[in-house]
């Protein structure tokens, strides 16, 4: 499953690289996200330090809607399709892969989202540590439960629609545990994010496992 | 030697429709088989059914040696598919979509710059962009990870779509040498004056089933023993 997954988590970054969509729709995208939350918000310094967070967690989440897309559109023709189900990759290694390329470009939007809010609202991380696993926790289960609902989208007519309908509210407690994570990891005290780290580090190992199991049978519905 | 695909009354159905309606066929091993038929005939059904991506729902249907209706997956593993969409990504080179479909499949890449030599795919070409590839070329670089991968049943729906003179020559070529090597084709055309005399029968198919078989053109000097060196993984 390793193999499979390294393999085609190569393969969907090497296109992403090349096609560039990551890098000229979903960063702009997630940026003017971030942009236009503070404009409904006001000017006032001290409202828009307070809703950072919850900003910040707001464009990862609209972007990992399109990350996701992204990821299956590449397989989106019936020939590529059949290609992977011909392949000989094993279903979890494709699920693994399509979710740590997927992770990996939400990991580095994050970093430009991050420097996005020090520039618009003077926002920093004082307890880096718990920022940074907070972020990693959140993005391993916001791609493994992209993936999964992707591929229950991947094969319907619908699927541009119906994939933000089937995301959003399933990742809402990644928005709400990654919001106070932040919050507590720029404003403190630590003790006040570590109840939400814990809630993210079982919504990632709920969905990966999850992933590992019913991708097989999901790939074969779509 | 069992057969390379053993079916008796297989029916298959797309959606709510029968796309197979009760087929009897048989493959051995280094048979060239060539299917022919109106649109709708089943022809890519079959295919579709042999490749393990259309499930049997009744009837006696083994590829390969493996139950298709039980393991589905090890028939995969173990048969090669030109269907008529490609399985090119656009934003890979022509070397790279073949290593990846060497590679996918558990195998060695050092049969690719073999392959690619063998369909013409050189120099420049190599390193392009299949996105950027003509109907023809993308064509071959499909057929190149066929070649590459060795798959012990190769399954055509129509290969000679998009093919200039000097490919479809090459193509019999192949066919001939894969047959030789051991490995079972089966492929359907809607054009049989390029498909029948690659063949050793030509089934005719009509409404989801096999009617009629007739006996293919290819030279019986072609027909050599089965040196046994396909993939079989």
């Amino acid at each position: 499953m390793w193999r499979d997954a390294v393999l085609v988590a190569g393969k969907d970054l090497r296109i992403e690289a090349r096609s560039r969509v990551a890098l000229w729709q979903i960063l702009p995208f997630a940026a003017l996200s971030l942009v236009l939350f503070a404009f409904a918000l006001g000017p006032g310094p001290r409202v828009l330090r307070q809703a950072a967070p919850g900003l910040f967690w707001l464009a990862v989440l609209f972007s990992t809607v399109l990350a996701t897309q992204r990821s299956f559109a590449i397989e989106s023709g019936e020939g590529t399709r059949d290609g992977l189900r011909l392949s000989g990759i094993d279903p979890a290694g494709v699920f693994m892969g399509k979710a740590a390329a997927v992770a990996v470009q939400l990991a580095l939007l994050q970093v430009v989202l991050y420097a996005g809010m020090i520039l618009l609202f003077g926002v920093h991380v004082r307890v880096v540590w718990l920022a940074v696993v907070a972020s990693l926790l959140a993005t391993v289960g916001l791609a493994a439960a992209g993936v999964i609902y992707g591929a229950l989208s991947a094969g319907l007519r619908v699927r541009e629609t119906l994939l933000p309908l089937l995301v959003l509210p399933v990742v809402a407690p990644v928005l709400l545990a990654g919001s106070r994570a932040w919050a507590a990891a720029i404003t403190g005290p630590v003790s006040a994010g570590l109840p939400w780290l814990r809630i993210l580090g079982a919504f990632a190992v709920v969905y990966v496992v999850l992933g590992v199991v019913l991708y097989g049978p999901l790939q074969e519905a779509a | 030697m069992a057969p390379a695909v053993h079916l008796r009354t297989a029916v298959a159905l797309a959606g709510r429709f029968p796309a197979l309606a009760g087929v009897d066929l048989s493959v051995d091993p280094g048979d060239v088989v060539v299917l022919v038929g109106p649109n709708g005939a089943g022809k890519t059904s079959l295919l579709r059914v042999c490749a393990g991506l259309l499930a049997v729902t009744s009837g006696q249907a083994e590829v390969l040696g493996c139950d298709l209706r039980t393991d589905r997956a090890a028939v995969r593993r173990r048969v090669g598919l030109l269907g008529h969409a490609d399985p090119l990504y656009d934003e890979l080179t022509a070397a790279e979509n073949v290593r990846f479909a060497v590679r996918s499949a558990g195998l060695p890449a050092d049969t690719v710059d073999g392959a690619l030599d063998r369909l013409g795919l050189v120099g420049r070409l190599r390193r392009t962009p299949a996105g950027r590839l003509s109907a023809g070329q993308r064509r071959r670089v499909a057929l190149a990870a066929l070649v590459a991968r060795r798959p012990a049943l190769w399954l055509l729906d129509e290969p000679h779509a998009g093919l200039d003179a000097g490919a479809r020559d090459l193509l019999a070529a192949l066919v001939a040498e894969t047959a030789a090597a051991g490995a079972a084709v089966v492929l359907s055309s809607h054009e049989p004056h390029l498909a029948v005399p690659m063949a050793d029968r030509v089934v005719v198919m009509s409404g989801g089933r096999v009617g009629e078989e007739r006996p293919g053109g290819r030279a019986p000097a072609l027909r050599a023993v089965p040196r046994g060196d396909a993939h079989v993984a």
